[in-house]
């Protein structure tokens, strides 16, 4: 292998993004190699410059970009500096692509059979729109699509996103590329679905011998399905080398932080509720609750789905209960209506023996004090025209509640944000500031129960390890419970003491984690376990030494 | 160990804030910077600059007409009638020997307050309809929104003459009537807006805070939607001068001798063959008014005004 020149060879590459106020170095001296048939995982947190790898290889700089220094070379052709005319030519037909976001990359008005067709045409690898249209099915079934020729004919919005992944999958391999570039391909779809494209993947570039550069953010994915590990930090790659190694015994201190902070589930599970001398005490109980939403169909019709169907639970106090599912199964729907942000069909929400569902509105928002939310999209739920400081007072000021400044100084100390922090905006903060400030906000009322709707998904590894811990602390400190929604079942095990698991709006299993997960009863259980990236069941005794998954153990032992 | 994991969180997003802000000096320094490049940018533009020197001439006649123009408008003098433009009367003079610059100086005062009152009116009344189809929903909204559909499906000028001939005439029944006119508009915009904030979740964030709906709307919704309904208000001078301009040529605005743009393009119109400025001067006025607005709200629009 180390005889045959790499297929792709990335060397010393610089670039730089012009803004109006400054020039912001993306890339400053990324380095690294793509034998053929092999996959590379480029690995690093947002902003590390990885993307900007992918668009540079694929000359695909967007404008405001200044020309590329360094090498890019492809099966010993040199990239950098080549017409945009020659570029072209290379696209497509010895560099496929498959972007982010399924939904957004595909051409809303066209049909994805014509889409796929597109690419052999520019390239003549066909003759006539006929058999344009014949190959187009053909790469559709390749690409893991049952019915191809029906789905030629739909429209991206009448697929799920797994689907319009795979036609992205077709376009990228329909001119029979030598290397493939997969810029966070899964990131967007659930981990079932995840892991089939990821099988699809490299089924396809084992069979071919194509070569694959796989971006990610996630080193459980990197871990699992590329050989070698690139890891990126700030516009550099820091190291490079075997996935093993790089995961088992990284040598750079980024690389060290990253695979501590990853969440993993054989890191040490929550611990249990703090057992009061009068034992369990129900803080909330969920009983039949249901809600049903009318859809309208394509065909003018109109469907109702249940979104959530006959859910019960029930939360003791100092208890943290976390409910999985994947997107669609009604675990948003649920922390609605356990917030009262809407109102639930049928069933009873019961807080402390009050039920929130039949509650008159003017006792609701005295009770409100007493369960609070942080969600997923941290910049999204706090006010652009807000400071810090309006936005955590701002449950103070609506019970009226004196002293605040100093209650939001020691709020801000409560969740480790400087005091400097008081005055910004949202704009002017980070990821991880702007989840600490709604749990600050949500904090401010000490309430008794949280609601966490996936409040770390949108966040890179580190920072999640940061909040969790953040969670973890407040939760032992003030005696809080948890509702905790999240499709990251390594998370969940993390942080919660029992699991709800969710599937089209149904409560297929609950119990204990520790229980759930080490011996899953139901078949959805099992599959979402199986399709972890990493393949880390539970307590595994397994798992052979020397290998990337016992490597990640090793090092969360230390934690 | 634990603690290293928080550390590191705090690390990292301590370097953001680095990043983010930065000392107070240089966050001035940038603001400086900043209007700095905002009047490169102006200079690199040069239309947009002529647009807001005019505007800025124009409320200038608006706001002291006496200082532009030394002559009075309505004082007439039948051996001065139809004189060109000249260094006397810049403008030349009207039938009745009026001098025709100071009367477009004060006309345009009279269309410009009537022009902003329309659109005033339009503003509070459209936005209050809207958010409040917006944000209380139901068959509030129903009913709000098919009434307004039913507005917007009639023609502005001619709502507007429906309304002016109830109303009875004068310039600032033409600008109630104008304004009507311009409800819809901003009764749907704001509707927009608010729905878009009202899903937001930090609407949700403040409902589960326990704010009552009254606050809401004015802390959360009013100053979040505000930013584009400005920039609609700001395109809308420009028509409702305009229209207020029709009506008025139609003669249902100031009853003359009063100077009024509108009023003074359609009596020149008896004199097109022989006092061409009679018709020109007004008329041109008017329409630098509605080009200069609409050009500087589209530069508005563009920059995205954002709060």
């Amino acid at each position: 292998m180390s005889e045959t020149p790499p297929l792709l060879t990335v060397r010393d590459l610089r670039v730089s993004y012009r803004t109006r106020r400054s020039t912001v170095d993306a890339v400053r001296g990324a380095s690294l190699t793509v034998p053929a048939g092999e996959t590379v995982a480029l690995v690093g947190e947002s902003g590390s410059g990885k993307s900007t790898v992918g668009l540079a290889v694929l000359g695909l700089l967007p404008e405001g970009a200044e020309p590329v220094t360094g090498s890019i070379a492809l099966g010993g052709r040199e990239l950098v500096g080549l017409p945009d005319r020659e570029l072209r030519g290379v696209r497509g037909r010895e560099i496929g692509f498959v972007p982010q976001d399924p939904k957004a990359s595909l051409n809303p008005v066209q049909r994805v059979g014509a889409q796929v067709a597109e690419g052999l045409r520019i390239h003549r690898l066909v003759d006539s729109r006929a058999e344009a249209a014949r190959r187009a099915e053909e790469l559709l079934a390749d690409a893991g699509l049952p019915e191809p020729a029906r789905v030629a004919q739909r429209f991206p919005h009448e697929l799920s996103g797994g689907m319009c992944q795979r036609v992205l999958i077709a376009i990228a391999l329909a001119g029979q590329p030598r290397l493939l570039v997969a810029d966070e391909p899964t990131s967007a779809l659930d981990v079932t679905v995840q892991r089939r494209i990821l099988d699809h993947l490299a089924e396809v570039t084992r069979d071919a011998g194509t070569g694959l550069l796989l971006i990610t953010h996630d080193l459980a994915v990197a871990a699992e399905r590329a050989e070698r590990i690139a890891v990126m930090s700030a516009g550099r790659v820091v190291e490079e080398g075997p996935s093993a190694r790089v995961i088992g015994a990284p040598a750079h201190a980024y690389t060290r932080e990253l695979v501590a902070a990853a969440p993993s589930m054989a890191a040490p599970a929550a611990p249990a509720a703090a057992v009061r001398a009068e034992g369990p005490e129900t803080l909330l109980a969920v009983e039949d609750l249901r809600k049903v939403f009318q859809v309208r169909l394509p065909n003018g019709g109109r469907e109702r789905v249940a979104a959530v169907d006959g859910v019960s639970f029930t939360l003791e106090r100092g208890g943290s209960l976390g409910i999985v599912g994947e997107s669609g199964s009604g675990k948003s729907t649920t922390a609605q209506l356990l917030l009262r942000l809407d109102r639930p069909d049928s069933g009873r929400v019961v807080l402390d023996g009050v039920d929130l569902a039949t509650v008159r509105p003017a006792r609701l928002r005295r009770l409100r004090r007493d369960i609070q939310p942080v969600f997923q999209d941290a910049y999204g739920s706090l006010d652009p025209t807000f400071t810090v400081e309006e936005a955590i007072a701002e449950p103070l000021a609506a019970f009226g509640v004196g002293g605040r400044a100093e209650r939001v100084a020691e709020l801000l100390d409560l969740v480790r944000l400087p005091s400097t922090t008081r005055g910004r905006r949202p704009t002017e903060l980070s990821g991880g500031q702007r989840q600490r400030v709604c749990i600050a906000r949500a904090l401010a009322l000490t309430p008794r129960l949280l609601v966490l709707d996936e409040p770390v998904s949108a966040l890179d590894v580190s920072v999640q390890a940061g909040i969790l811990a953040l969670l973890a602390r407040l939760r032992e400190e003030l005696g809080l419970s948890y509702v905790f929604i999240s499709h990251d079942l390594a998370v969940v095990r993390q942080v919660c003491d029992r699991v709800v698991v969710m599937r089209r709006g149904k409560v297929v299993e609950s119990g204990p984690v520790a229980e759930v997960f080490a011996e899953p009863r139901h078949p959805y259980t099992r599959e979402l376990l199986a399709a972890i990236p990493g393949g880390l069941r539970a307590p595994a005794p397994a798992v052979t030494a020397g290998t990337a998954n016992a490597a990640i153990p090793q090092e969360k032992r230390l934690t | 160990m634990p603690m290293t994991v928080t550390d590191t969180d705090t690390d990292t997003d301590t370097a953001g804030t680095a990043e983010a802000t930065g000392a107070p000096q240089e966050r001035e320094h940038a603001a400086r910077a900043r209007i700095g490049a905002a009047l490169r940018g102006t200079a690199r533009r040069p239309w947009l600059l002529l647009a807001a020197l005019y505007l800025g001439l124009v409320l200038a006649w608006t706001v002291a007409p006496g200082v532009f123009a030394h002559q009075d408008p309505l004082l007439t003098d039948a051996s001065r009638g139809l004189r060109p433009p000249g260094a006397e009367h810049w403008f030349g003079t009207d039938n009745l020997g009026r001098d025709l610059y100071s009367r477009v100086v004060h006309g345009t005062r009279t269309s410009l307050v009537a022009g902003l009152l329309a659109v005033a009116l339009a503003l509070v009344v459209g936005s209050v309809l809207g958010a409040l189809a917006g944000y209380l929903g139901g068959w509030i909204d129903q009913v709000l929104m098919r009434v307004v559909e039913v507005l917007i499906i009639i023609p502005g000028l001619l709502l507007s003459l429906a309304v002016v001939s109830i109303l009875g005439f004068g310039t600032t029944n033409v600008a109630i009537a104008v304004g009507i006119a311009g409800i819809p508009g901003f009764a749907r915009v704001v509707r927009a807006e608010v729905l878009r904030i009202k899903g937001s979740a930090y609407v949700q964030a403040a409902v589960t805070s326990g704010r009552r709906t009254p606050a809401i709307l004015l802390r959360h919704i009013v100053p979040n939607a505000s930013p584009p309904v400005l920039v609609l208000a700001a395109l809308d001078i420009g028509g409702a001068v305009l229209s207020i301009a029709a009506l008025s040529f139609l003669g249902y605005g100031a009853a003359p001798p009063a100077p009024e743009l509108g009023a003074m393009v359609s009596q020149g119109r008896d004199y097109m063959s022989t006092a061409w400025w009679l018709t020109t001067f007004p008329g041109l006025t008017i329409a630098l008014v509605v080009l200069s607005t609409s050009r500087i709200a589209r530069a508005l629009e563009r920059s995205g005004v954002s709060s």
